[in-house]
């Protein structure tokens, strides 16, 4: 799905040959050196990665990590007076959206019924989402590739026993365990309660990594190692690991991404994140009552956590693309013809053979 | 084969009994049903913690009480919540149905549409309509559904009764739609320019005409198909589904089909006067959808010819497709005195029946689907961009196989590729998909019932939860898991079924 992009200005005659371009491109590069490349021209991962990047930081400068304070006036907890009328927004849209001119004013995404500052809320909402989604990526990686690569390279009784308590936590939804494990531990912190959601999050990691296991043990250079006197453990994380390492980032992304909406849908139901501490489930849960009178009060922390959600499953895409060996770019069908069109009858000649997708896209 | 059955059924069996016992650990840990009482001011709390403790045998062991909670389960009680005093056994026959209700229909819906829509998208990979799809199964996908329930309860309900209170689209907004739907019917089927106009202009003229009708004839007010609509629509479906699985050139296949049609709409007549007659049940609406499949199935055996199976299933799909616009032509009948009896806003937001209701069956149904309406739809918008990711990716891959290019070059035509080799390898991988994700919704259902108020297992897990009652969240775990096994013993089943190079007993 990566978007077409042409390396160079159009018009140059290595261009149209699809073969040279490829390459070309590939050549004298190490497989790191490729797979950068190919994520970096990856549009929408990298606008994802830029949204998600500014959005992290505006969270962490605006309210303040910890002890640290932050730029923004307000704190999530402070309460102070109403400022508009039943505590709507201050932020308002430029003249030409329909608005009354563009300004910030003091309370951008308004106030709740006792004046808290809902900027203030859920940037601190988007801290904890973003921490928990982090702890929740590394707990069930570490998990998962323990739990896979011992199956998957050992085999035998030890594979069947793994899978089976990996059965064990699959049989019930992860909602369902969450919530039991949730009730239990969001009560204690939010960290307790990330660790312990990757606690049970780790499964389809662990099917995967084993899976890849199972296939790269049997190659060659598993051989060749283990014959130049390679002991198990160098050859796990040595030899296959790195060869299994773009299935297990893709994966790993992608979990973090469902983390956060089971992490938003906990706190949602009351078996999360409690206050003091704050969640973007929590504040919607908190606010819900009041969708009729105060819609901004709900509209906030979810149009966040779709932005979350969305740019990490738009890396995610970016990075599946960048690490498939199989993909090829394909230039679209309008740039091929613009590319033939510019020059002369003789590429003109060349383009059905080089389209490559005629048969297959294109076929009805 | 049973070989193999037994021995998952066994080691199935052994999963289930060390799960419920984790769980029910885990879940003894993280409830307190003492909380409340150790932050009561009451004199006698020393007195009243014992007699709970007593009451609740939590001076025992959890290990002993999973044992003995096990125990009574053989016998087949499963228990009493404790803080309501009901028994949990009724509890869970109320919800199990609210719940299949739910599930059964997001499911269906969800399949339907998106392996439609993801295999389209996967032919035309790289078009400006796979693009679209692909951005919003991403979007979907990210959605929060608890975020979007509130949304609908909100706008969708709430806003829709609104709506028909004086139901009138502004023509503008029609005339837009209508563009839309015919620039997204021509990014579908493509071809060249002249073809895309052509499919944009039919497309557009037809939703236009559709809203059009819907909006002069006061439709809102006093929804109907009736006979000439059945004819157009079934004649639609018969032509769509002759054409896609038969091919329009295979006469006896759209016969069949308009012949089913036929008979369908003078069968309306008689239906109403039966459907006025009898008492009707659930029972009886699934046997007359058995005649009419039979029917059709019948229809195309009578036209025969040598490849009569063909046209025996588009006679048996086109009857169905006739049997439910009847079936809904009949609910959409009690529409009126419905409308008036719920005051004028009949799309609710909570629970799954209105209480004190009565009416006849059909009422029943309307007011089990009015309710469906929200919640089916927030587990739909989720599921739908899950199966069109499946769907996308399966047709993609399959479409890629060298046997399709032998196909090809063997001088199929393009349609008889898409159906015959690709399509059906494609639903290989999501037939095994299928049963897993259904437990997937279940959980969905969770999220979706709590926000709606319908009274579903999902609400009976969160509500116990929170209540600390640990008979009601067992009970639920023990359905879920068993269902979840279950549903991997018939994936496992229904791979073995359809692809004939997996072999169970090996």
């Amino acid at each position: 799905m990566s978007t077409p992009t042409t390396p160079q200005p159009s018009g140059q005659p290595e261009e149209r040959l699809e073969n040279a371009i490829e390459l070309q491109d590939v050549a004298g590069l190490s497989q790191g050196q490729i797979v950068r490349r190919r994520f970096f021209r990856h549009k929408g991962a990298m606008v994802g990665l830029a949204v998600l990047a500014l959005t992290a930081l505006l969270a962490l400068t605006s309210v303040g990590v910890g002890p640290v304070p932050g730029w923004w006036q307000w704190t999530p907890g402070q309460t102070g007076a109403v400022v508009n009328p039943g505590g709507s927004p201050t932020l308002s849209m430029p003249t030409w959206l329909g608005g009354e001119g563009f300004a910030i004013g003091d309370h951008p995404f308004g106030q709740d019924e006792i004046g808290r500052d809902i900027f203030a809320r859920v940037m601190a909402g988007v801290q904890t989402s973003l921490m928990v989604m982090v702890i929740i990526g590394g707990v069930a990686a570490i998990i998962g590739v323990a739990v896979g690569a011992t199956a998957g390279f050992f085999r035998g009784r030890t594979d069947t026993l793994l899978m089976r308590a990996t059965d064990l936590v699959i049989t019930v939804p992860t909602i369902v365990i969450g919530a039991v494990v949730g009730k239990m531990a969001g009560t204690v912190s939010g960290v307790v309660f990330a660790l312990a959601l990757g606690l049970i999050l780790w499964t389809t990691l662990a099917r995967l990594v084993r899976g890849e296991f199972l296939s790269l043990r049997e190659r060659e250079f598993v051989d060749a190692a283990r014959v130049a006197g390679a002991g198990n453990m160098r050859i796990i994380f040595k030899h296959i690991l790195p060869n299994a390492i773009g299935t297990l980032i893709v994966a790993v992304t992608l979990l973090m991404s469902s983390a956060i909406l089971l992490e938003t849908a906990l706190s949602y139901l009351g078996f999360g994140i409690v206050p003091p501490e704050i969640s973007l489930g929590q504040l919607i849960n908190e606010y819900q009552q009041a969708f009729s009178t105060r819609p901004w009060l709900f509209w906030w922390p979810g149009l966040f956590i779709v932005i979350i959600a969305l740019t990490i499953n738009f890396i995610g895409d970016g990075l599946r693309d960048a690490f498939d060996p199989r993909q090829k770019r394909i230039p679209s069908e309008r740039k091929m013809a613009k590319a033939a069109a510019a020059d002369d009858a003789a590429a003109r000649a060349r383009v059905p053979s080089v389209r490559p997708d005629a048969g297959v896209g294109g076929g009805a | 084969m049973l070989n193999f059955l037994l021995r998952r059924l066994a080691a199935g069996l052994v999963t289930l009994f060390v799960a419920l016992f984790l769980m029910y650990l885990l879940v003894e840990a993280s409830i307190d049903p003492l909380a409340d009482l150790i932050e009561s001011t009451a004199p006698n709390k020393a007195e009243l913690i014992a007699q709970r403790t007593e009451q609740l045998n939590l001076d025992v062991n959890p290990v002993i009480r999973f044992f003995w909670w096990l125990g009574a389960l053989f016998t087949g009680d499963l228990g009493v919540a404790w803080k309501s005093g009901q028994a949990v056994s009724a509890q869970l026959t109320n919800a199990i149905g609210s719940t299949i209700e739910l599930v059964s229909a997001a499911t269906v819906l969800s399949l339907l549409v998106g392996v439609a829509v993801g295999i389209v998208s996967a032919l035309r990979q790289y078009s400006a309509f796979d693009y679209v799809i692909i951005f919003f199964s991403f979007l979907l996908y990210s959605l929060p559904s608890f975020w979007v329930a509130v949304l609908l309860k909100q706008w969708g309900a709430i806003g829709f009764n609104d709506f028909l209170r004086d139901p009138l689209i502004a023509w503008p907004v029609i005339i837009g739609l209508s563009l839309v739907v015919g620039l997204l019917w021509s990014l579908a089927i493509g071809g060249t320019a002249t073809r895309r106009v052509q499919v944009f202009a039919i497309a557009a003229a037809a939703n236009l005409a559709l809203l059009a009708y819907v909006q002069l004839t006061g439709w809102w007010e006093r929804p109907q198909i009736g006979p000439v609509l059945l004819a157009l629509l079934g004649a639609g479906t018969a032509f769509a589904v002759a054409g896609v699985f038969a091919g329009l050139h295979n006469r006896r296949a759209l016969y069949t089909g308009m012949t089913v049609v036929a008979i369908g709409v003078v069968a309306y007549f008689p239906m109403q006067v039966l459907f006025d007659q009898v008492t009707e049940s659930h029972w009886l609406t699934a046997g007359l959808a058995l005649v009419t499949v039979a029917v059709g199935y019948g229809v195309g055996r009578l036209f025969g010819g040598p490849d009569w199976r063909l046209s025996a299933r588009t006679g048996a799909a086109v009857a169905l497709v006739m049997g439910t616009l009847i079936f809904v032509d009949q609910v959409m009948q009690v529409w009126g005195p419905y409308f008036d009896a719920l005051g004028g806003r009949p799309i609710p937001t909570f629970g799954d029946r209105t209480p004190n209701l009565g009416g006849n069956y059909w009422v029943q149904v309307l007011d089990s689907y009015t309710h469906l309406i929200l919640p089916t739809a927030t587990l739909v918008l989720i599921a739908f961009a899950s199966y069109t990711r499946y769907a996308r990716s399966s047709m993609l891959e399959v479409m890629n196989q060298d046997y399709v290019r032998t196909a090809r070059a063997k001088g199929l035509p393009e349609r008889l590729v898409i159906v015959r080799h690709g399509f059906r390898n494609a639903l290989i991988p999501l037939a095994t998909i299928v049963p897993i994700d259904v437990i997937t919704l279940i959980g969905g259902a969770v999220i979706t019932e709590n926000v709606f108020g319908r009274p579903g297992m999902g609400q009976l897990f969160v509500r116990s939860l929170e209540q600390a009652e640990i008979e009601p969240v067992m009970a639920y775990l023990l359905v879920v898991a068993a269902l979840a096994i279950i549903a991997n013993i018939v994936a496992d089943l229904v791979y073995a079924a359809i692809d004939p190079r997996i072999r169970l007993d090996a």
